[in-house]
């Protein structure tokens, strides 16, 4: 078991300004574990426009933005075990990795947790109907076009109108698809303004608020689509529901902060938002655990992540050297 | 070439007979119309070995059912290196009314041969069953039942029977069946014509199209579907047992179940439709199915499910219906394999066997049976201790692929070897994707891997086979 005096679980935007935090308050021996190969975590399937507005006062894509922050932690001499997946971690602040070829066991002083967050399913709402191929969470529809470059049908529905969901329309229209519909339950969308503007409305696809997906249909790949109208306790309105044809179907129904790890160390987490239950700021209930970014609150805007991440870091580094009370 | 036994149908029934049959010095093919073994009705039903109650003691299935839990627990999941967990089971009485037919099941049960019997009282209840609802007053108790995983039940049958030298051709659709003579058949397929001497018919839900092929008439195949939903891991110890409600007239009712991968199962429904491909699920099975668990487990919450499927049962009256048919000499049917029928499959297997035999099939034993089949690795189902020798050895059990369900690239690879081809196949082989995101992190990496290890463009994986295919342009 090794000793060491901060250990970051994850190393997207959270984790890497968790890093600067703690060593800015005068941590030496930092150590980022990420189970990706690269830095950045989620930003780097956003290849679009909007970040850093607030923390750079200057428009950047997801993967400049993580370049950022990746060249500071780098300059910053912080140590990152990449292709590193945490498994385990224990209410004493020990931390079982698997990495290929090794299993690391460490013990630290205190933990960031910076584990981000997870998109809730069609199975977790639940849409009913056929099981068939051609249903994606959106941000796995995201990494497939941005990352992969595969283009995953030629006309899509999207369930669910926040912001992942509206930058992904506007994607596939830029892929060559089309989009037929975005279906919203709630009566107004969680996006942002200005993307219902640039990704909806600038090219003519339709918003159905206050609707639902009753059924998917089609045996191997999707078909179609059966909607309805929904009342304010998001019944189904009788003879409101309609047929649309679609290869391709996209859930974006929001996000899950990630805190398995924590939850089987012992730690508590409120059941209703899946988020650590902080009594003080960026604590968990077990004494040393702290936790920041996605995974303590699900964030619309990456620049705050980075703001309260390098506060929770700054408070990781005191409590490791006893300064924190 | 001439075949032995040509099989129709890679589910648990035609993978059992096909391993069965392997023990002897015969020429086996099994035709399969599915791109893999097991994705009929054997890859989706409540995975639970039977102890054999609830049926009745003078049907074929009961006793079927008795020989093949037995099968299992002596047998079977030692040679096939299967995760067959005996967690017993309780089928509950609300009142004095319910717990009288308690000792009649227990009384039929027994009739049939089933093992240690039960009826548990209220203070029984409260230790080892403490989620279980107050309103409980009485439960049979049947230590024989378990769970299974039922796909990698399939699975471990046709590699040990392949092993053994049977055939198995997927994506190969019976479209026809002639009868030349006395055991003398040519069965055309999607690609291909095969001559044999016996036929037996698994198909499953299409049994019956297969038995019209060569004219038998009275096989009608009702489908029953079952909706199935999934819970979180985290629910993993919310019962110790299977628990069952006092069986109604044409199920056993919504259940409990225990899975052997740790997420608990709750369902299924059963209501007789007309598609045989309708394996949708739907608002009133979802609340049919909470209602009936809750009232025995009433801490079941909607929040905790992470998945759901359907099922259909091929009904064919109330029976099994395992009949060698005298006026087409060498074709055997094995239709209607309804519940227990994955519990049942390797009895099923010996005494359709035993049936060929009867009727001319050579008996005569291999030699060189390979009894065994090697259990494959998973992760999750060992300590992280072993995990760490395992990555010692072979560094790619490190590299993590899906991490809901802690699924290693070297166990991805290895169920691609063991003759994985699609997403689905790799979901049930390893888990990868089954977890609580479902495939959202993982499924770019597995569709790399499998275009690796099966040297084909990623436009071609599919998720379960044809028109199923994941993308449909590359930039
Ligand atoms: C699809 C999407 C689109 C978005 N678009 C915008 C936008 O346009 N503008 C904007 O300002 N914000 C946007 N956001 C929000 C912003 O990107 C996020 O709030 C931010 O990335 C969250 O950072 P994080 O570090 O908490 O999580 P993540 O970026 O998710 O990073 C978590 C990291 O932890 C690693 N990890 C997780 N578990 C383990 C483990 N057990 N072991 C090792 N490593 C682990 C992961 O691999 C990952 O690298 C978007 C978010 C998403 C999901
Ligand atoms: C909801 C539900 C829950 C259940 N729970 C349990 C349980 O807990 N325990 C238990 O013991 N039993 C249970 N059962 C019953 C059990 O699942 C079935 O009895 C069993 O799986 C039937 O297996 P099979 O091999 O006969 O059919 P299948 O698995 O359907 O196999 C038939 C195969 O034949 C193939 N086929 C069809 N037509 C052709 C053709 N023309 N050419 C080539 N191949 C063809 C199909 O593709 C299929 O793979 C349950 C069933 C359901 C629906």
């Amino acid at each position: 078991m090794k000793e060491r005096e901060i250990v970051i679980i994850g190393a997207g935007p959270a984790g890497l300004a968790a890093a600067l935090g703690a060593k800015d308050k005068g941590a030496k021996d930092i150590l980022i574990i990420e189970r990706d190969q690269y830095l950045g975590g989620i930003l780097n399937q956003c290849i679009h426009n909007g970040f850093g507005l607030h923390r750079f006062k200057e428009e950047l894509t997801g993967p400049e933005y993580a370049q950022r922050y990746a060249d500071m932690v780098k300059s910053a001499g912080i140590e990152i075990s990449d292709r590193t997946f945490a498994v385990k971690i224990t209410n004493k602040k020990e931390i079982f990795c698997l990495k290929p070829g090794e299993m690391m066991k460490l013990k630290a002083k205190a933990i960031i947790l910076a584990t981000g967050c997870r998109e809730r399913t069609r199975e977790m709402i639940p849409i009913h109907g056929f099981r068939p191929s051609g249903v994606y969470p959106a941000g796995l529809a995201q990494k497939m076009i941005n990352i992969e470059g595969w283009i995953p049908g030629e006309e899509a529905v999207i369930i669910g109108s926040g912001d992942i969901g509206l930058i992904m329309a506007r994607r596939m229209i830029f892929e060559g698809m089309k989009v037929k519909a975005v279906i919203e339950i709630m009566p107004k969308s969680r996006g942002l303004r200005r993307n219902i503007r640039q990704c909806l409305e600038d090219f003519s696809i339709p918003l159905y608020l206050s609707h639902k997906v009753t059924k998917i249909h089609g045996k191997e790949r999707v078909e179609k689509v059966s909607v309805c109208k929904v009342d304010e306790s998001f019944k189904e309105i009788k003879d409101t529901s309609f047929d649309i044809k679609c290869d391709t179907v996209l859930v974006s129904v929001g996000l899950i902060p990630e805190n398995e790890l924590l939850e089987a160390a012992g730690g508590l987490i409120d059941k209703k938002t899946n988020s650590p239950v902080c009594l003080k700021p960026y604590q968990t209930s077990i004494e040393g655990i702290f936790s920041c970014g996605n995974c303590n609150k699900v964030y619309d805007l990456v620049d705050w992540v980075s703001r309260d991440s390098y506060e929770a870091g700054g408070l990781a580094a005191m409590y490791a050297n006893g300064e924190l009370k | 070439m001439k075949y032995d036994v040509a099989i129709i149908g890679a589910g648990i029934t035609g993978a059992a007979l096909a391993r069965e049959l392997s023990k002897y010095e015969l020429n086996i093919i099994l035709l399969e119309k599915e791109i893999e073994p097991a994705f009929g009705v054997s890859k989706s039903n409540s995975g639970i070995i039977h102890s054999g109650t609830q049926n009745p003691s003078d049907s074929l299935k009961g006793k079927l059912c008795v020989e093949g839990n037995r099968l299992m627990r002596e047998e079977i999941a030692k040679d096939l290196g299967l995760n067959f967990i005996q967690c017993g089971q309780l089928i509950t009485a609300f009142d004095e009314e319910e717990k009288k037919k308690l000792f009649e099941i227990k009384q039929e049960g027994e009739k049939l041969g089933v093992p240690g019997l039960e009826i548990k009282d209220r203070q029984w209840l409260n230790k080892n069953e403490p989620n279980l609802s107050k309103e409980v007053i009485a439960a049979l108790f049947s230590p024989s039942a378990g769970i299974i995983s039922p796909y990698r039940y399939v699975y471990a049958l046709i590699e040990n029977a392949t092993d053994n030298g049977v055939i198995l051709k997927t994506e190969s659709k019976v479209l026809a069946i002639e009868q030349k003579g006395p055991k003398d058949f040519e069965i055309k397929t999607e690609k291909e014509y095969f001559k044999t001497s016996f036929v037996v018919n698994c198909a499953g839900l299409y049994a019956q199209e297969i038995a019209e092929m060569i004219g038998i008439k009275d096989i009608k195949i009702v489908p029953r579907k079952g909706e199935e939903y999934l819970l979180d891991k985290k629910r993993e110890n919310i019962s110790n047992h299977i628990i069952f409600p006092l069986p109604s007239k044409n199920s056993k009712g919504i259940l409990m179940i225990k899975t052997s991968d740790g997420n608990p199962m709750i369902g299924p429904t059963a209501h007789e439709i007309e598609d045989k491909e309708d394996l949708s699920t739907t608002e009133n099975g979802l609340n049919e199915v909470l209602e009936g668990v809750k009232r025995m487990i009433p801490s079941v919450d909607k929040s905790d499910i992470i998945a759901y499927f359907a099922g259909l049962r091929p009904s064919c009256g109330k029976d099994f219906v395992i009949r060698y048919e005298k006026n087409r000499d060498g074709f055997l049917n094995m239709a209607g394999i309804q519940s227990p029928g994955l519990t049942a499959a390797p009895a099923s297997a010996a005494y359709a066997a035993d049936i060929l035999f009867k009727n001319g099939l050579s008996c005569a034993k291999k030699k060189n049976f390979k009894k065994y089949r090697q259990r494959p690795i998973h992760l999750f189902q060992i300590p992280l201790s072993k995990t760490e020798e395992l990555i010692q050895k072979d560094p790619s059990y490190g590299d993590i692929v899906c991490r809901c369900e802690m699924v290693s690239a070297m166990e991805i690879r290895q169920a691609i070897k063991r003759g994985a081809k699609t997403l689905d196949g790799i979901k049930f082989r390893t888990r990868a994707q089954a977890g609580r995101c479902h495939g959202g992190f993982c499924t770019s990496r597995i569709m790399k891997i499998l275009s690796e290890e099966l040297n084909i463009s990623p436009l071609e994986i599919t998720k379960k086979g044809k028109n199923s295919n994941i993308i449909k342009r590359i930039k």
